[in-house]
């Protein structure tokens, strides 16, 4: 684009016969200025061959770089998926699964993991569901973000329908959100090539974001009557812990944006070496089998990036390559269709219909 | 119209003698009747009498609105919006449950909106409202009831009040004039504002008032009650009787003193109060002006009703989703989390079609993002400003009358760049209406020397085609001192020598005459002694003036003073060949080389007068003053006709002096303009009450016509309708003239037809008389009519009456359904103003009321180019992008919300915080496009100027096609494609930063919010080719403006700002990824765009692109090249000088082949 400054020619005149006038008094004559007479020094950029063809070069300079970054940060990343909902249902059980997970027995599993690569601590643990729609908007409005925050709202629980109340007491924490709380837990343990049984801690500490635990969960708000209605949804809490500690309830009640998520378990803090063979004990409780959702244990390191996501570096080098390609096209398309100044034809105004 | 009236005006002060017996006629009978029951009770306001009647107080309001009528009123006025309407629907809809989001939130950017254009209202009306206080606290002497006067404000004043009016005041209500400082109780009164003429008038009291009330104390015991007719509109007519001591006497409009009319050269006068407040004259004659919307605006209306339809199309389609969604859930137990089984209403799976119309509801109001909730304020806002610019337009501004242009109202700025056709009046339009004394005829001996330039151009016409560069400048400069209304050379009568002219008594008279016979009024400069005249029409003032130079000079005026006859004739033209009948059998003596030199000067373009006189013994004028006085106290309807009566009797056996000849010059400038219109494909059409010849003379002057056109002239003049009338048989004269006027048309029509199916570049030019037009504007031809007026280049309607005027405006407005424009200075032009799409009014000679009914006021033709090529190009290129943006970035943002859903199961929960839905129209996008709406320049008003034919990007509306509209449309859904899409893909699973936090909604929304608050702005970037400091603080700012708003919400304490809380500076702001995504997404969405115009720009540029080509590349300073660029790009000009010349070009045939060596040269 060309910046050319503006240089308000046709301003010469009027400003003249401005400065005579100005001892009339009374006169209605407008008075001269920039701004009033619209010629502000302004830059007008036009779309020229050599800023076209610059401005695609330029941003694939920028993009192609940017994106073998960003590749390379997420191939860092290692990464372990395991989907169990299936898998964790003995096969007699299979044929109907909503029943098997909502009887009383022992729903417990085993999965074992073999570390494809180097993990370098802290490695992340997660669990990841599908088709499981924490955005839909009455899930998303029941909660009540009063009684979390202070005892003193506990009865604020009007949002919370129809999980607000049990036998006439407010239930704390109240809502949908909290009472579909997910409940799997896993118990990992690590066979590495000298030691087995290993336990691997999973550090629950920190999962939740800072604001949340400070600000948005009550240090002195006690879970009170939860999952005491006549159906139970998901997991129970530790009465005897503050909602602020209940960090598993906090990454729950983030809700997530999309109806598959992923949510933070743990945190791993050792490494783990290529070819541990990590044996998860699960307890499958949770029910997305109603509703035909995955379930999914992930793994994984982070990057500076955030996680394994080959898509922004993918998407930067594509279109760096785009803005390349057509920087090279437009170069091209200017040497071989050069605009001719003179072409009466171009420059004809032929969409008038009639002569006259 | 005006004409008529005037000359009413003109007898009734000429004869205003003294003494006159009144005589009471039937029509006074009306008094106390239907129509005429107000009692006036002169000077006891108070009485009970006078209370019963209960008549309006002197407080006048000229405001729209009250104090206590505003907030329902202007609250009306914005619902009526359909737009707002909506947004007031969504608005109540929010407060129920329905609701996705917090009603707060919805209802106060509604509150914004609507507060905003109430606040501009309020402006609006408080201007106003300053006014009508300063006017209803003037002070006025009233009398108290014991012969003293007091000042009191104007709004206490009662009917009935005596109120003592000093020299140069304003009348504060209609008064009845009861006495004055003269002797005779006359006074001069200048009715400037309510008909804009300015010379002044003389009201006479009756002599019964006058004779006994001199002084403050005489009217301690005056009793008296006026009956007279009701309130009324007619500022001509006055009705009334005065019973005075046992008297009844009779009132005319020459005893009233109208209400803001003003009090010259009387020191004072004694009125009694008659009409007061709304019901004075002056007020019921201010209605207000039609209201006009612009063609933009219905379009826009079209726009938001087909978003209305997109809106309902999608929530009908996610509520269809929604409701089988819910009512799946029924089986297994399906979502078990929301609790299917225990759900109100909205969301019950056994009553999923109930929950699903519910929901439609629910997805109205998330989708009302799709309609700009702002737009209206927003393009209220850009008018105001662009009319702030045309009003402050230093090229526009006349010094001579110290008048700048004036849009009245701000509606119609974009249809500025969109006018079609021009109707213009003549007189005072395209001419100055100053008069100029050029040349005379006496005693059949031609005078003058000047040269007027209809005649230089006439002579260039037969001068043959030597038309070279010179033939630009018609219009010479004339130098040296000049006396205004005055143009006269010849040393046979100047400087006295008249007298050594062999027919010396005859031009003695003639010259007497001129000095003698007019209703000038004389002014004497007390210091220098010198006289200037105040005349009621430029015509007579030239005359004066003339007189005045060749020795007769006129220098006072008393009731009396003069008894010699005027011919009235105030155009001349009118009954001029009436005028030959008349003159007695000894008169005739130059008759016919008077004749001759009268057709002479109508050719020259001039406007004539003859000048006859006749001599009157003493008894023949006491018997005619007593009959025209009889005549002229009747107050009856045919008071004219008996007036006209007796006159006619008078105007008798008149011998001839000969004929004058006053030349109306063109406007400074107007040949160029009408030239630069022409350039710009505008057709210009003349309506004039002018006759023929003159008209055509006009036409050549200002190059509407030209030589080599044909003429296509549509009159009655031919001999058999003439033979017809003489017979006088009504209806075989109109069947006549219909078939004749409807066989000159076909006639006219066939011709073009079999020109154009030859090819040949033959132009034609119309010419049509008020008579033929009568016929041709009849429901069954003026079909016909318009399509032979619009196949001609030129149309020019002389002798057209005001209504036809505006009948032919209408014809052409509705006819063709382009943009008329119709621009005119006279009362006679009102109708046509207000019929026009655009009525531009000429604050020039004639007066205020064309202005008052007008649109936008110009002092000067020639402003035009400016008003339409640059100002009129400007505004209409501003808007039509500003709405087409508004919609971009409505679908941008609205399209992402849409698609939000689509993953929410369409459960209307809304992919952005509350207050970021609301908030993004008022905040983070409304300043730059109310920037580009008030700053954006394609192209320099210079390059306006020199590419005329830019102008018919807006005639033909390509900058608001559907086609374009569209494709912004299609823009904004690419966009928000790409915005949601690519942040989804990058948040995917949402594995977010290094400590290895997922996120949540409000991350998502956040990092989308911020992709859209880019794109949008960026975009704005990328199509304004007008970058100023406002532009980049506008648009730099809206976007900074995000993130500080990001951080103030998210630092409130999270009870208020829920999800979002410390959402920037906790979450977003840390994480590379945020950053890297909008980089990403901001850039890719606009890349799309930012190809097409890249190859929209080099291979097919619109047209103003193609002049910021040629702006880039310097052409521009190279005459050649331009003047080819312009040569080829316009369509061949078929009026205008230009096209003058480039016919003469085109004769000589070198045209085509100098043109290809210039292409070769590029």
């Amino acid at each position: 684009m060309a910046m050319t400054p503006n240089s308000a020619s046709s301003s010469a005149a009027a400003s003249g016969s401005a400065d005579s006038s100005a001892s009339r008094r009374n006169s209605k004559r407008p008075k001269y200025s920039k701004f009033t007479q619209q010629e502000l020094p302004a830059c007008k950029p036009i779309l020229t061959p050599g800023w076209v063809i610059l401005t695609f070069l330029v941003i694939s300079v920028i993009f192609i770089p940017l994106g073998v970054v960003s590749l390379f940060a997420s191939q860092d990343v290692v990464e372990i998926v395991d989907r169990y909902d299936n898998d964790c249902i003995p096969a007699p059980a299979r044929a109907n699964k909503v029943a098997y997970i909502q009887g009383d027995g022992d729903k417990s599993c085993i999965r074992n993991l073999t570390v494809p690569k180097l993990m370098k601590h802290p490695i992340y643990v997660y669990y990841q569901l599908e088709n499981f729609y924490q955005n839909h908007r009455r899930y998303v409005k029941s909660r009540s973000d009063a009684q979390l925050r202070s005892v003193r709202d506990e009865n604020q629980i009007s949002a919370c329908k129809p999980e607000d109340d049990a036998n006439g007491q407010p239930i704390v924490p109240c809502g949908l959100i909290a009472w579909s709380l997910f409940n799997d837990t896993y118990t990992l343990t690590k066979d590495s090539q000298n030691l087995t049984g290993q336990n691997l801690t999973v550090n629950k500490n920190g999962i939740a974001w800072e604001s949340d635990r400070e600000h948005k969960f009550g240090k002195n708000v006690f879970p009170k009557n939860f999952q005491k209605g006549n159906l139970t949804g998901g997991g129970n809490l530790d009465v005897n812990k503050p909602l602020s500690e209940q960090e598993d309830l906090i990454v729950w009640m983030r809700t997530a944006a999309l109806p598959t998520f992923r949510k933070l378990y743990g945190k791993i803090e050792s490494d783990l070496q290529k070819g541990d063979v990590i044996h998860v004990n699960l307890k499958n409780n949770y029910n997305t089998y109603s509703f035909d959702g995955k379930k999914k244990l992930v793994l994984s390191t982070t990057s500076w990036l955030g996680g394994k996501n080959d898509f922004l570096g993918i998407a930067y080098l594509t279109v760096g390559g785009i803005c390349f390609f057509l920087a090279l096209a437009f170069t091209i398309m200017y040497l071989v269709k050069p605009r001719r100044l003179g072409d009466p034809t171009y420059l004809s105004w032929n969409r008038i219909p009639g002569g006259r | 119209m005006a004409r008529c009236r005037r000359r009413r005006l003109h007898l009734s002060n000429i004869y205003a003698f003294k003494g006159r017996k009144s005589t009471f006629q039937e029509d006074h009978s009306h008094i106390g009747g239907p129509g005429f029951s107000r009692v006036v009770y002169c000077n006891e306001p108070n009485s009970p009498a006078a209370e019963r009647r209960n008549y309006a107080g002197n407080y006048v309001r000229s405001t729209k609105y009250t104090p206590a009528s505003f907030i329902p009123k202007s609250l009306f006025e914005q619902f009526r919006r359909v737009a707002n309407f909506y947004f007031l629907v969504t608005g109540m809809l929010s407060l129920t449950s329905l609701s996705p989001y917090s009603p707060v939130s919805a209802l106060l950017p509604l509150a914004f909106v609507i507060a905003a254009s109430m606040v501009k209202e309020a402006i609006e009306d408080w201007g106003r409202k300053r006014q009508d206080i300063e006017v209803n606290n003037r002070k006025v002497k009233v009398h108290d009831g014991n012969g003293i006067f007091r000042f009191d404000e104007w709004r206490n004043l009662k009917v009935g009040d005596i109120v003592r009016v000093e020299k140069d005041e304003f009348f504060p209500a209609d008064l009845l004039l009861l006495s004055s400082s003269y002797e005779d109780s006359i006074c001069y009164v200048e009715t400037m504002n309510l008909d804009g003429e300015t010379n002044l008038k003389v009201k006479q009291g009756l002599e019964a008032t006058s004779s006994a009330l001199h002084e403050d104390s005489d009217f301690k015991d005056l009793k008296a009650a006026v009956r007279c007719e009701d309130p009324n509109a007619d500022l001509y007519t006055f009705v009334g009787t005065l019973h005075l001591e046992e008297q009844r006497l009779p009132l005319s409009i020459q005893q009233l003193l109208l209400r803001d009319s003003k009090l010259r050269n009387t020191e004072y006068v004694y009125g009694a109060v008659v009409f007061t407040g709304h019901d004075t004259k002056v007020i019921q004659n201010s209605t207000d002006p039609p209201s006009k919307r612009s063609r933009i605006e219905r379009k826009m209306d079209k726009i938001i009703y087909m978003m209305f339809g997109v809106v309902f199309l999608m929530s009908f389609v996610g509520s269809i989703v929604f409701g089988i969604e819910t009512g799946e859930d029924m089986e297994r137990n399906g979502r078990w989390y929301l609790k299917p089984e225990d759900a109100e209403i909205f969301f019950d799976p056994e009553r999923a079609p109930m929950a699903a119309i519910y929901h439609f509801f629910t997805a109205v109001m998330l989708y009302s993002y799709f309609i700009p909730i702002s737009l209206y304020v927003s393009i209220e806002i850009v008018k105001v400003l662009q009319s702030v610019f045309i009003n402050n337009d230093i090229n526009m501004y006349y010094e001579e009358t110290d008048k700048p242009a004036h849009a009245r109202t701000s509606n119609l700025n974009e249809e500025l760049g969109m006018v079609d056709t021009i109707l213009s009046d003549k007189t005072g339009t395209l001419t100055c209406n100053s008069m100029e004394f050029i040349k005379c005829s006496i005693a059949g001996t031609a005078y003058g020397r000047g040269i007027t330039e209809v005649e230089r151009s006439m002579a260039m016409r037969s001068g043959g085609s030597a038309l070279v560069d010179d033939d630009l400048d018609v219009v010479v400069d004339r130098s040296g001192p000049k006396i205004k209304g005055f143009n006269f050379v010849d040393e046979r009568v100047m400087k006295g020598n008249w007298v050594k002219q062999r027919e010396a008594a005859v031009l003695q008279k003639f010259f007497r005459l001129l000095a003698v016979c007019h209703t000038a009024i004389p002014e004497t400069d007390e210091a220098t002694g010198t006289v200037s005249y105040e005349a009621e029409s430029p015509d007579e003032a030239a005359f004066v003036v003339a007189a005045r130079e060749l020795g007769f000079e006129f220098f006072s005026r008393t009731q009396n003073g003069i008894s010699f006859r005027e011919l009235d004739l105030a155009t001349g033209q009118k009954v001029e060949s009436v005028m030959f009948e008349r003159l007695a059998k000894n008169g005739r003596k130059f008759e016919e080389k008077t004749r001759e030199h009268v057709n002479e000067y109508a050719d020259a373009g001039l406007r004539t007068l003859i000048l006859a006189y006749r001599e009157v013994d003493e008894n023949e004028y006491i018997e005619f003053t007593k009959k025209f006085n009889e005549a002229k106290n009747s107050v009856t309807a045919d008071r004219e006709s008996l007036i006209d009566e007796v006159t006619d009797k008078m105007e008798r056996d008149l011998i001839l002096l000969g004929a004058t000849a006053v030349e109306d010059k063109l406007q400074n400038g107007v040949p160029e303009c009408i030239d630069k219109l022409a350039q710009a494909g505008i057709k210009i059409w003349v309506l004039t009450g002018d006759k023929m010849e003159t008209a055509i003379n006009i036409g050549f002057a200002c190059s509407l016509l030209r030589q080599e056109m044909k003429q296509i002239v549509i009159n009655l003049e031919t001999p058999h309708i003439k033979a017809l009338e003489k017979a006088g048989e009504k209806d075989v004269i109109e069947q006549a003239s219909r078939e004749s006027v409807v066989k000159q048309m076909e006639e006219g029509k066939a011709l073009i037809t079999g020109s154009s199916g030859t090819g040949s570049h033959e132009a034609f030019a119309l010419i049509i008389d008020g008579k033929s037009l009568t016929y041709a504007l009849e429901d069954d031809f003026k079909k016909k009519f318009l399509d032979l007026a619009t196949a001609c280049a030129s149309v020019i309607c002389c002798r057209s009456s005001p209504k036809q005027k505006a009948l032919v405006t209408r014809l052409v407005k509705t006819g063709t359904g382009k943009t008329t424009l119709g621009i005119g200075d006279g009362a006679n032009d009102v109708g046509m103003l207000q019929e026009a799409d655009i009525g531009v009014g000429i604050s020039g000679v004639e007066g205020m009321q064309a202005v008052m009914s007008s649109d936008i006021a110009i002092a000067q033709f020639r402003y035009l180019e400016r008003l339409l090529l640059v100002h009129g190009h400007w505004c209409y290129s501003r808007i039509s992008s500003m709405i087409c943006y508004f919609f971009y970035k409505n679908i941008t943002f609205g399209v992402t919300v849409f698609l939000y859903e689509a993953y929410t199961s369409f459960s209307a929960q809304p992919a952005y915080n509350d207050w970021f839905l609301s908030l993004f129209n008022v905040f983070f996008s409304s300043l730059p496009v109310i920037a580009l709406g008030v700053f954006d320049q394609d192209v320099s008003a210079r390059f306006c100027y020199k590419f005329p034919l830019l102008y018919q990007e807006g005639v033909q509306n390509l900058l608001f096609s559907w086609k374009r509209i569209i494709g912004w449309m299609f823009n904004g859904l690419i966009t928000a494609l790409a915005i949601f899409f690519f942040c989804k893909e990058s948040l995917k699973h949402q594995l977010y930063n290094p400590n290895g936090k997922t996120a949540g909604r409000e991350i998502f929304g956040g990092t989308m919010y911020t992709c859209v608050v880019w794109v949008v702005n960026l975009q704005m970037g990328l199509a304004i080719s007008y970058f100023t400091w406002v532009q980049h603080i506008v648009i730099w700012g809206s976007v900074a403006f995000w993130y500080i708003f990001l951080m103030i919400y998210g630092a409130i304490a999270p009870s208020f700002s829920t999800d979002a809380y410390k959402v920037f500076l906790e979450t977003l702001a840390p994480a590379p990824s945020y950053w890297l995504t909008t980089l990403f997404v901001m850039i890719f969405a606009l890349i799309p765009y930012f190809v097409f115009k890249s190859i929209q720009m080099r291979f097919f540029p619109g047209y103003h692109q193609m002049i910021q080509w040629i702006r880039y590349e310097g052409h521009s300073n190279d005459p050649e090249f331009v003047e080819m660029v312009r040569q080829r790009s316009i369509r061949p000009t078929t009026v205008g000088f230009t096209a003058r010349r480039a016919a003469s070009v085109r004769r000589s045939g070198r045209f085509h082949d100098q043109l290809k060596k210039n292409f070769i040269a590029f």
